[in-house]
């Protein structure tokens, strides 16, 4: 069996580099074979162990995957396998069933609906308001540097949603199942917990896949 | 970390410390400015004058909208001094759309630039397309909690408004005449001279990274850094000239990591292809074939025609401090 792990972060438009880099040091910390490469076509989404949509815009995301021939279906063809996706951000959002904009309201934008959220986005406000700040956060500890920017939260979450973080009562980071939501960034805090988790998910989901 | 922290300055004025629930928070702080932008990458900013081309920009697929009180082309065309946006026009922009918004302040007006940071735009470009209000210096961005992007032709320019607290920048090119070649030249530049660099710094050099640093007016620990990086220590995006997807494929090519299309979209003919064209083929831009997809959607026919920019009368790249 190969225990070698690929993860692709989708290399549409956001902070790809940043998330590649934070995947790469997390597999080294946890001594795992891997390796991280960013996805853009549908054949690549296929062959990858675990997807990470970064920080960016989720109206362009949303719409860049619209646009390229085949890429949602795949997006979606891995979604049924269950494949472990983490969506830090604007990944989040683009993961969500509902989304609306703070100031702004609906906005007609692509959603994959994977994950059983309502998101507030710009929840905290614009990016005057971005801010740095300790989270508490399930299964990883009380001292996650969280870095929120332009940042939205979950306003509501189904019965299958784990909530694993709130700040200032508001729902930060989510669980559903194999798929990972937060509204800060972690590829962005220099510390890898949070990649790391969601590589554990990874390794679990490959290993009953081969089986 | 995965963005470098260099010539960030701890106290500065811009740094806002509160507590909310028990816990302290912290705005303005340079890995929040820089992050913003890094949020930027692989993305397009157009400029707009108006709510209507906002939202064809966000529908089209922006990544932000720069809105600005006439386009580069007709800041050319109108002559005079131009100025920051009508505050009325940036607040409805504001009212709505959902993507990030930013605004053009002109050189050295710090005032301009704290009224766009009081009415809320998400970044602030300080710009050689407005008239410069100051020939001396620069605006010191450390005093804003809003990050800035600033224009740059070599690297000197570039680290130095870094030094002075700007959190992405662009190339200056030319703006408004739809000839991409300045912003070409500009980018060429920097890489050169940061290859150079990193060259030096491997070599552990440091008679010459102090030599470098003398020649272009930065500190030695930014002109270091830069070396170490092989690359700019903040997000690089392209501006000045640039009208077709294949223009923007062309500067993304050469290593910028995100495009400004100023008055390339809305004075063309075809604005809402035109802009969704050039935002495929930034994020496909090393691949012909999507390229070619993206070049298809729009008919040269209909681009802006351009100014030759050998006989301009006003070159923007020109204008502000010299250092």
């Amino acid at each position: 069996m190969n225990d070698e792990l690929l993860i692709g972060v989708l290399a549409l438009q956001g902070d790809v580099e940043e998330n590649i880099k934070a995947a790469t040091y997390a597999l080294e910390e946890m001594n795992q074979k891997g390796k991280v490469i960013s996805v853009r076509y549908p054949d690549e989404i296929m062959k990858i162990d675990g997807l990470i949509i970064p920080g960016g815009e989720s109206t362009v995301m949303g719409l860049l995957i619209a646009i390229k021939n085949g890429l949602l279906d795949s997006i979606n063809k891995v979604l049924q396998n269950r494949l472990p996706i983490m969506g830090t951000c604007a990944g989040m959002i683009v993961l969500a069933k509902q989304s609306y904009d703070r100031v702004v309201g609906n906005k007609k934008q692509l959603l994959l609906g994977a994950l059983d959220v309502e998101i507030e986005r710009n929840s905290f406000g614009r990016q005057y308001d971005s801010f740095e700040s300790n989270l508490e956060i399930s299964g990883i500890g009380n001292d996650f540097r969280g870095i929120f920017i332009r940042a939205p939260s979950v306003i509501s979450a189904g019965p299958q949603v784990q909530i694993l973080s709130k700040f200032d009562g508001k729902i930060v980071a989510v669980q559903q199942e194999n798929i990972i939501g937060t509204s800060f960034h972690p590829e962005l805090s220099g510390d890898n917990r949070m990649h790391k988790l969601f590589i554990e998910l990874i390794a679990k989901w490959k290993k009953a896949n081969n089986q | 970390m995965t963005i470098s922290q260099v010539g960030a300055y701890p106290l500065s004025k811009g740094i806002k410390i509160s507590t909310v629930d028990g816990k302290q928070t912290t705005s303005g702080t340079a890995l929040l400015k820089r992050g913003f932008a890094h949020m930027q990458k692989h993305g397009v900013i157009m400029d707009v004058t108006n709510v209507e081309q906002a939202q064809i920009a966000e529908d089209a697929g922006a990544v932000a909208v720069m809105v600005l009180d006439k386009l580069p082309f007709d800041v050319r065309h109108a002559g005079g001094v131009a100025r920051t946006a009508s505050v009325k026009v940036i607040q409805a922009v504001l009212d709505s759309v959902s993507i990030p918004i930013m605004a053009k302040c002109r050189i050295g007006h710090s005032s301009e630039a704290s009224i766009l940071e009081e009415i809320g735009v998400d970044m602030i470009d300080e710009s050689e397309v407005l008239s410069p209000a100051d020939e001396i210096r620069h605006i010191w961005k450390w005093n804003y909690t809003t990050p800035f992007v600033n224009g740059a032709k070599n690297l000197g320019e570039a680290l130095r408004r870094i030094e002075e607290g700007a959190a992405m920048i662009r190339t200056k090119g030319e703006p408004g005449t739809g000839d991409v070649s300045h912003a070409v030249a500009h980018i060429r530049m920097v890489n050169n001279e940061i290859r150079k660099l990193k060259g030096i710094y491997d070599n552990n050099d440091d008679q010459e990274l102090i030599k470098i640093s003398r020649e272009i007016q930065s500190s030695l620990e930014i002109v270091k850094e830069t070396g170490r990086l092989g690359r700019l220590p903040v997000v690089n995006f392209a501006a000045g000239g640039i009208s077709t997807p294949a223009d923007a494929a062309l500067l993304m090519n050469l290593g910028c990591d995100g495009i400004f299309v100023g008055s390339g979209i809305f004075k063309a003919e075809d604005p809402l292809e035109r802009a969704k064209a050039v935002v495929i083929a930034t994020t496909y831009h090393d691949d012909p074939k999507t390229v070619l997809d993206a070049q298809k959607m729009i008919d040269e026919k209909k681009s802006m025609l351009g100014l030759d920019t050998k006989n301009l009368d006003l070159r923007m790249q020109e204008r502000g401090p010299t250092i």
